[in-house]
């Protein structure tokens, strides 16, 4: 089984290459890079004025099964993922019953084998029950398949549990993704402390409450020799945490969410559940050191914490209402039209953000066009308009806060091991 | 006094005339004072001059809304604000239901869109909501096509509460604009300082606050373009003000670690005749309601003469009544 795609541009970061010219899929394996390829009997695929590209991982997915395939299912979350052009998920541990022992992180990828558009990595739960008290089976659950662990959402707050979870996740080889949060900071709250949540009498989660723990997490890393990756970053002062720690060397890498690179914190304004999420939406001072650590290096990946939440509970009252919003299919949209359409990055550092770096920090098979690497391949059409309509959303969820926004740029295919499993132009 | 029965019918049918005959507010509901403009807060004011004078009636009644029915729905223990929207609404004919419930049925798993499609099948004209949570009056508004009216939610805003407090202020001073008005106590909490702050600064107030630092959060005096003085110093805020109003503190703030005890929170912030006398002689007193005696406010403040605290429960009827008929469209009969 051939596939070929003809005329596009190639952008690999894992081999510095970004060159226009073909690229060969035989049997599920990428085969040959050149300026003009042609083999008899290949499916071809015409892929003029797009970016070729190492398939997309999304480092932080919530993909709500088992528990509450009401909001989301392995099978409907994969084809979100496919259709915004990942070909790679991390799953969150928080599901029902939580990923805190080997039966859940077998089940999770025979389903994902059964039903899953594209991979499934489940990420294992740091403490049993995400209780935050005692250890959860890891090394059973890394036997299993787990590529990470994190107690996502409801962080460890005991620095001596965390401690340990480091030290034993080293052993493992496997990083500690943790969601920044000091609670007793942010108890109660629903929204960034600032001038909006004064404004509009809801409890602020302020800044600090991030920045703590990420300081934390950094010297516990720096003491345990542990890989910390630090989940959806959203302050300033957190990213520049970051950098500092990275220029002493200390193990620690991070992400961003694409609603964290384009919103403040007045997309709350109207008490609009579709904005609440956790970490909050901050401010514009937030957003352009957020854009200067996406260009510097100082941010690793972009991953959307796509987090599913049925209609009824988002319209509930704001207080009450969960934090999270999808973000699967709308990703690449922003990062292409916020970003590299604003000069901000180049194509290179964009693939970075998406593949080539979320594979590095997760030990993930692909991340590369090397030939010999399985062709999981992303194709972004850079000028393709995009409008976000989540009612054509794949994933169950329809709680975004982008409905309606017009974008420049969009997937045009998504190949998982040499399979087209989204096209933009086929059902 | 006795007078002839005729005579009452006639007052009865007699209309206030409003005193900006083609003015009406640039909105379907009421939800804050933050978004209207002076000259909406200005016919809201002078809107209730005229309804004032209907409550000092025998016969309180105008038929301005007959026919029209005003639910008030208060999620929140309440019973002068509720008692006040319902006699307004009384007194210009409307029908009224009150529902009082302290526990939302949103608890049993009923979501605001349920609560608002009750709502729309019962074909209510306005809808009067208190909640705990900010914003749910806003959240209704959204699906409701009838007016809806905040009554205060969480620590947002409580708009009626400013226009009568404003309407109180004018009636002794004559005017709002120039005063200097000092506004004491847990600011961060109270939407009754936020919808304040918003109004008297919109017609020419100096608003200055004081309280606890706990209490006085950072971008406070950003509520405001210009107008509004934050000062951890209470006798700062208080000299030469024209008014001061005490915030009532809920006591269960205590408990986190706002303060350390009532009796240090009386002794630095309570308003005592002692601390007023950094305030202007003729100063005038305000307090929401309802008071902690001898917390925020000292008894014989609240009791004395510069104290209007029982004018401001008479007005808030005149307000209220005004708001109705202005975003209700009662018409002149």
């Amino acid at each position: 089984m051939r596939v070929l795609i003809k005329s596009g541009t190639i952008v690999d970061p894992s081999e510095r290459l970004e060159m226009k010219g073909d690229l060969l899929v035989e049997d599920g394996i990428i085969r040959e890079i050149a300026p003009e390829i042609s083999v008899p009997e290949a499916q071809v695929l015409d892929v003029r004025g797009c970016i070729v590209a190492p398939g997309f991982i999304d480092l932080h997915v919530h993909l709500r099964e088992p528990g509450r395939e009401d909001v989301e299912t392995i099978e409907t979350g994969t084809h979100a993922a496919a259709a915004g052009g990942f070909t790679a998920v991390c799953a969150m541990p928080n599901t029902q019953p939580v990923n805190d022992n080997r039966a859940v992180t077998r089940f999770i990828l025979e389903r994902a084998r059964e039903v899953g558009a594209v991979r499934v990595y489940p990420i294992g739960a740091i403490t049993q029950g995400l209780s935050g008290e005692a250890l959860a089976e890891i090394g059973e659950m890394r036997e299993a398949g787990i590529i990470a662990i994190s107690d996502d959402g409801q962080p460890v707050m005991n620095a001596q549990i965390m401690r340990r979870a480091m030290e034993y996740a080293r052993q493992l080889d496997i990083p500690v993704i943790d969601h920044c949060e000091d609670k007793s900071l942010s108890a109660g709250g629903v929204m960034n402390e600032g001038l909006w949540s004064l404004r509009l009498g809801l409890k602020g989660i302020p800044a600090a409450a991030e920045e703590v723990h990420v300081a934390r997490d950094i010297i516990l890393a720096e003491l345990t020799g542990a890989h910390v990756h630090l989940a959806h970053v959203s302050t300033a002062f957190s990213i520049e945490l970051v950098r500092q720690a990275k220029r002493r060397g200390v193990r620690v890498s991070c992400e961003v969410t694409p609603h964290h690179f384009t919103l403040t914190e007045e997309a709350v304004r109207d008490y609009d559940t579709n904005a609440k999420v956790n970490p909050p939406l901050r401010t514009e001072r937030d957003i352009r050191a957020i854009h200067e650590a996406l260009v510097d290096g100082t941010i690793d990946a972009i991953a959307t914490d796509h987090a599913p939440h049925h209609p009824d509970e988002k319209a509930l009252e704001f207080e009450r209402a969960p934090f999270g919003i999808v973000g699967l299919e709308t990703a690449v949209s922003l990062a292409l039209d916020r970003l590299v359409h604003q000069g901000l990055i180049g194509w290179m550092r964009l693939v970075e953000l998406f593949s080539t770096n979320p594979a590095r920090i997760a030990n993930l098979p692909g991340g590369t066009l090397k030939p010999g690497a399985v062709a999981d391949i992303t194709i972004l059409d850079p000028t393709r308009p995009f409008i976000v309509r989540s009612e054509q959303f794949r994933s169950k969820g329809r709680n975004t806060p982008f409905e309606g926004w017009h974008l420049t740029g969009a997937v045009r295919a998504t190949l998982v091991a040499g399979r087209v499993v989204y096209h933009a132009d086929r059902p | 006094m006795t007078r002839e029965p005729t005579e009452t019918r006639r007052e009865t049918e007699r209309e206030p005339s409003s005193p900006h005959p083609r003015a009406r507010l640039k909105r379907k509901d009421l939800l804050g004072i933050r978004e209207l403009d002076p000259e909406e807060i200005l016919l809201i004011l002078d809107t209730a001059e005229a309804f004032k004078e209907v409550s000092e009636r025998e016969v309180k009644k105008v038929p301005t809304l007959r026919g029209k029915t005003v639910v008030n729905l208060f999620f929140e223990p309440s019973t002068r604000t509720r008692t006040s929207f319902e006699l307004a609404a009384k007194r210009l004919s409307a029908d009224t239901v009150s529902i009082a419930t302290t526990t939302s049925s949103l608890m049993k798993g009923e979501t605001l869109l349920d609560t608002v499609r009750t709502l729309e099948a019962m074909a209510i004209d306005a809808l009067v909501v208190r909640h705990s949570m900010a914003g749910v009056p806003h959240q209704l508004a959204r699906h409701l096509p009838i007016p809806v009216i905040n009554a205060g939610d969480g620590a947002h805003e409580h708009p009626t509460q400013a226009l009568l407090d404003a309407f109180t202020i004018r009636e002794r001073k004559g005017r709002i604009a120039g005063l200097k008005v000092a506004i004491i106590g847990d600011l961060l909490h109270s939407r009754v300082a936020r919808s304040n702050i918003y109004l008297l600064t919109k017609l020419g107030a100096s608003v200055w606050v004081s309280g606890p630092q706990t209490l006085l959060p950072p971008h406070y005096e950003e509520l405001v373009p210009d107008g509004l003085y934050v000062t951890p110093k209470i006798e700062e805020a208080l000299e030469g003000a024209d008014v001061v109003m005490a915030l009532r503190l809920q006591l269960e703030r205590q408990k986190e670690c706002f303060f350390p005890s009532l009796k240090e929170y009386a002794f630095r912030f309570g308003l005592t005749r002692d601390r007023l006398r950094w305030a202007k002689e003729d100063a005038i007193i305000l307090h929401p309601g309802p008071m902690n005696r001898g917390i925020e406010i000292a008894s014989d403040v609240a009791d004395g003469p510069h104290s209007l605290i029982l004018d401001q429960v008479a007005n808030g009827v005149a307000v209220r009544m005004a708001v109705l008929y202005l975003l209700m469209g009662g018409t002149p009969a």
